[in-house]
């Protein structure tokens, strides 16, 4: 569910550092951070590391291992992210196409699932 | 007392997602269709809830919003994520204590319930039922597909409940768990992903002919059926059409109703339908059963549609409320034409 809502249009990024995009859990409600379990993009199909990939929410910035064991904070409803991909030299001015999977730890659910939105965004020059 | 109409604001999710209503709006549109009763998932409509919190002044803007439209808090439904702890589960007696956090959420929201996640320990909701007392709330697991009321593990619930001698322990019955035909947005989501039209024939079919779901899930390999095709036969694992009067054993535990429905359309006299839940049965056996509580609107249409179009999910909320109060005998709303 709202899976081609993951990704906020024109929210693409770059510095000098790598580029960044706004996200947003897909899910019908908010979850504390260590159930993330995975973040996983790729910019034109190349798939960006798991320790290079940072979260950002209302000012506090996490790795996806740290996330692992926070326990008092969340990723809200609809709330929109920064998901950060360090990437030295970032990005080119042009469109770019962005993947982005979440998958979720949901106690109630008899599985765990992964939820994945792909959208072209482009960079201003 | 006759039976009362509210709304889970899980309905507007599509919307509020993306910040085209607020809880203002949700709440006004509740109350433009009569059904006055407002239902939330603590931690969809407020941010924060659990593990960051939520100020007074959210809370008081909350009951400033219900008095202004002449509202009734009905329930508070909480999650209690016992995975929070990556491999482990979360202990017993922490289980405990994270429901009475909600049982003084639910209080804080002045609801009268706060609903259970099915997949919660009975022995969990028990320990926490004192408390509930104290605070003037009860406690209701939610009886949802592909659970229902002879399933062993609310058997269970319900003999725990009896058991603790507390009347804070109920049932808030999923009317989903009535489904008595394959619903059609369903087959043509399957259709748009790929599913053969013979296939989607079969199985909606199938399911008119109450065919126990392993053998529809065989048949459909045996037709060639391959990944959309077979996870469109798996929903027969999860879902039945299971008898709404098997409510009427649990009526003086069942203090709340979720309407659940995935689109509402019109049938040949022009009258408003839920073509796969029997609505008409369900008021029906409430009514015998001496139910006085609300059923409370949850449209979960859109995530099968969204793909194609964008849910208008104050529409469809409107048509099964028109619905309800026409099968529960009140004058037909003065309710907003759609827009």
């Amino acid at each position: 569910m709202m899976d081609n809502k993951m990704i906020v249009e024109g929210s693409l990024e770059s510095s000098e550092l790598g580029f960044a995009f706004y996200g947003r859990l897909p899910y019908y409600r908010g979850l504390g951070l260590s159930m993330v379990e995975d973040i996983v993009v790729t910019v034109d199909g190349e798939p960006v590391a798991r320790e290079d990939i940072r979260f950002h929410v209302r000012g506090k910035t996490y790795t996806l291992d740290q996330m692992e064991t926070v326990y008092d904070d969340r990723w809200n409803f609809g709330e929109k992210a920064k998901i950060i991909a360090m990437k030295p030299g970032g990005l080119p001015a042009g469109d770019h196409k962005i993947e982005f999977a979440v998958r979720m730890r949901v106690s109630y659910l008899p599985f765990v699932p992964t939820t994945k939105d792909t959208k072209v965004l482009a960079l201003a020059a | 007392m006759p039976i009362k109409r509210g709304v889970s604001l899980y309905s507007f999710q599509n919307e509020t997602f993306q910040g085209k209503m607020t809880l203002e709006d949700c709440i006004r549109t509740c109350a433009e269709m009569g059904a006055n009763g407002i239902e939330v998932i603590g931690e969809q409509t407020f941010w924060g809830w659990p593990e960051v919190g939520v100020d007074d002044a959210e809370i008081a803007n909350w009951h400033q919003l219900i008095a202004k439209y002449d509202c009734v808090p009905v329930s508070h439904d909480f999650m209690l994520d016992y995975k929070r702890y990556k491999g482990r589960e979360m202990p017993f007696a922490e289980q405990v204590a994270s429901v009475k956090k909600d049982i003084d959420f639910g209080a804080r929201l002045g609801m009268k319930y706060i609903r259970a996640l099915v997949s919660i320990a009975p022995e969990v909701l028990v320990a926490a039922a004192p408390y509930a007392e104290e605070k003037g709330i009860k406690i209701l697991i939610e009886v949802h597909a592909p659970l229902h009321f002879d399933h062993p593990w609310i058997i269970r619930h319900a003999e725990c409940f009896e058991k603790s001698g507390s009347d804070a322990l109920g049932f808030l019955p999923d009317m989903g768990m009535f489904l008595h035909a394959f619903p059609p947005v369903w087959k043509e989501k399957f259709m748009r992903i790929g599913v053969p039209q013979n296939i989607a024939d079969y199985i909606v079919k199938a399911y008119e002919d109450r065919v126990l779901s392993e053998y529809v899930i065989l048949n459909v390999q045996q037709m060639g059926g391959v990944g959309p095709a077979i996870a469109m036969a798996e929903t027969l694992r999860h879902n039945a059409a299971f008898e709404p009067k098997r409510m009427l054993d649990y009526m003086p535990r069942i203090h709340n109703i979720h309407g659940k429905f995935y689109e509402m359309a019109s049938d040949s006299t022009g009258s408003y339908v839920e073509p796969s839940i029997p609505y008409d049965k369900i008021v029906a056996v409430l009514q015998q059963g001496g139910y006085d509580g609300y059923i409370c609107s949850e449209y979960e249409g859109n995530r099968w549609i969204e793909d194609k179009e964008e849910p208008d999910s104050v529409e469809q909320v409107r048509r099964q409320q028109v619905m309800l109060a026409n099968l529960l005998g009140e004058p037909t709303p003065q309710l907003r034409a759609a827009a």
